[in-house]
């Protein structure tokens, strides 16, 4: 059996009288590919935000290689192992798209290996082609390959993506895919949000549904796109 | 991609050799008291860079450079007056900044660690910028003394020692220089940072602090170490503006000597230190010659001067300015060898 990665264990989120997420325990093992679904407000981008410690849990713990991270700032976080795409690209629009992954780079490699390393990464994610536009110049897809390619600069054992094919057409999203893919097979955990069933049942390997702030159901992307609940509730019949 | 830091053909680098060099002739082409009102003109312009790097580097709104001014010029004349010793003072120097440093390290670590961000790091610094205007002008009575040195309230400190190396006091064209050479130096070290790892790093929180994080940055620790040296920065004008006039006032510390620095570096362009100097030296020399026929114009052309700014440049004139005159040499060049810096061009693949 592998190790888990990360572990949620019993953690809750209120904001108010609201409660994003209601008594979630969830283990990821290292080296999977998993997909947390569900419909809007589900509390699936929160409980990112909760890995990545931009809130703190109101209840129960978060373990990251065994380690209890639940009150650890975020810039320590990254710099145990996880990182995070975004839902809305957080790239710098004034800036080229090598100073954008440069600012990613520059804290994990020495001054003299900044350029070898950005060129690395724009290899891995396979985006030599666009070559080096002002980003406030380029189309929306290539964005957000460019922030994936930028989560990548700390070398995360864990990175999170937050809808990374979200506003892309077929054959980008077809690119997404295969980027995500290879750097999974490349010992990568990640963990995916993402509301396109196609995208979703090309790559991940084990999916959780979210449903007001409580899993819902869990299980391989096939039993789970086969589960009566879980389309009622993407109808909104639950 | 090479990691070399690059002189390009811009007009920002042509207009700062050419401010620089005019800085460097003007003890040679004008009397000695206009030498010491540039000197004074230039201490601004250090005060203007400390918010420049906060402010537009770092995209912390501070309205507090003026108390570290003050701080740091209520330190050099304290020390002068319980030690009579003018060969310390460049101890005393050294002392002003260092109070500086520490009294913004310390403001920073209560609002950086505290979450206290954007507008309200503004509204902190502002208060704190009134309560030590409004403690120093209450310091009329011979109880507030400090040692030998007592703080005299609107009077503030008067007949300092000026700063003394050796047995040779730094007066007239010996402090133009100096304090010449301090802005070279301020200017040039931001000018460097800019394209080395802490000016991407400063960028990047500027731009978008909570991604900065998320690249594994400790955002607060970084903005209160730039909040503290922009505070020394700050300090160190204080302690020339002290030695220079041989007095700190209250006033120094007051409101509207907080506002001057940040119309000035807006209405350059906070992003860009060259814009900063320049128009810095352009308005100070403009409100001395508006001061002659009514004191009150020149604040009065200052506020004139910042609502026009955000209402039609936001860049800043001076800034807007480069970019202009860049773009339409990037077309004209446009097959020539001219490196521009303009926004227009491609930009090189590493």
């Amino acid at each position: 059996m592998s190790k888990k990665i990360l572990e949620l264990l019993n953690v809750s989120k209120n904001f108010g009288g609201l409660k994003a997420v209601d008594d979630v325990s969830l283990s990821i093992e290292e080296g999977s590919l998993h997909c947390l679904i569900g419909p809007n407000g589900a509390g699936k981008t929160t409980i990112f935000k909760l890995i990545m410690g931009i809130y703190p849990p109101s209840e129960g713990k978060i373990l990251f290689d065994g380690q209890d991270i639940s009150r650890m700032p975020t810039y320590r976080r990254v710099r145990e192992g996880i990182s995070i795409k975004m839902q809305i690209p957080g790239v710098y629009l004034d800036l080229s798209l090598y100073d954008n992954i440069r600012i990613a780079v520059q804290k994990y490699v020495s001054y003299h290996m900044i350029p070898s390393e950005i060129n690395r990464l724009i290899s891995l994610v396979g985006i030599e082609d666009i070559g080096n536009p002002l980003v406030c110049n380029m189309p929306h897809g290539q964005q957000q390959w460019l922030e994936i390619a930028m989560s990548l600069a700390s070398q995360p054992k864990l990175l999170l993506l937050d809808e990374p094919a979200a506003g892309m057409g077929p054959e980008e999203t077809e690119f997404t895919s295969k980027i995500v893919k290879r750097i999974n097979e490349q010992g990568t955990t990640i963990i995916f949000i993402d509301h396109d069933m196609d995208f979703v049942s090309k790559i991940a390997r084990r999916t959780t549904v979210l449903h007001y702030g409580k899993i819902f159901a869990e299980g391989t992307f096939d039993e789970i796109h086969n589960n009566e609940d879980v389309i009622n509730i993407y109808l909104g019949k639950v | 991609m090479k990691n070399k830091i690059k002189c390009a053909v811009t007009t920002e680098n042509i207009s700062a050799i050419a401010v620089f060099v005019f800085f460097l002739l003007y003890p040679m082409l004008h009397s000695a008291y206009k030498v010491l009102n540039m000197a004074n003109f230039l201490i601004t312009v250090i005060l203007a860079l400390s918010l420049a790097l906060i402010w537009g580097y770092t995209g912390i709104f501070s309205y507090a450079q003026a108390a570290f001014y003050g701080i740091g010029g209520y330190t050099y004349a304290i020390f002068c007056k319980n030690f009579a010793n003018p060969s310390l003072t460049p101890i005393f120097l050294i002392a002003g900044v260092l109070a500086g440093f520490l009294v913004a390290l310390v403001l920073g670590y209560f609002m950086f660690y505290g979450g206290v961000n954007d507008v309200f790091v503004a509204l902190v610094t502002m208060c704190f910028t009134l309560v030590l205007e409004t403690f120093l002008a209450q310091t009329a009575g011979p109880e507030w003394a400090i040692g030998k040195a007592q703080l005299g309230g609107f009077n503030g400190i008067n007949a300092v020692t000026p700063l003394t190396f050796g047995a040779f006091p730094v007066k007239g064209e010996a402090l133009y220089a100096l304090v010449l050479l301090l802005v070279l130096a301020i200017y040039l070290a931001l000018r460097i940072m800019e394209k080395r790892n802490l000016g991407y790093c400063l960028l990047s929180i500027r731009e978008n602090r909570a991604r900065s994080e998320m690249f594994g940055y400790n955002t607060a620790k970084i903005q209160m170490v730039i909040f503290a040296v922009s505070g020394a920065i700050a300090a160190l004008a204080g302690v020339l503006y002290t030695s220079w006039g041989g007095y700190i006032v209250p006033s120094a510390v007051g409101m509207t000597q907080a506002t001057m620095p940040v119309v000035l570096v807006a209405a350059g362009g906070r992003k860009n230190p060259t814009a900063v100097v320049i128009f810095t030296l352009f308005y100070l020399v403009l409100s001395q010659n508006l001061a002659a026929s009514g004191s009150q114009y020149s604040l009065v052309i200052l506020g004139l001067i910042l609502l026009l700014v955000v209402l039609f440049v936001p860049k800043g004139i001076i800034h807007s300015l480069f970019e202009i005159i860049d773009e339409k040499a990037a077309v004209l060049l446009k097959n020539g060898s001219i490196r521009t810096g303009g926004k227009a061009n491609e930009q090189k693949n590493p």
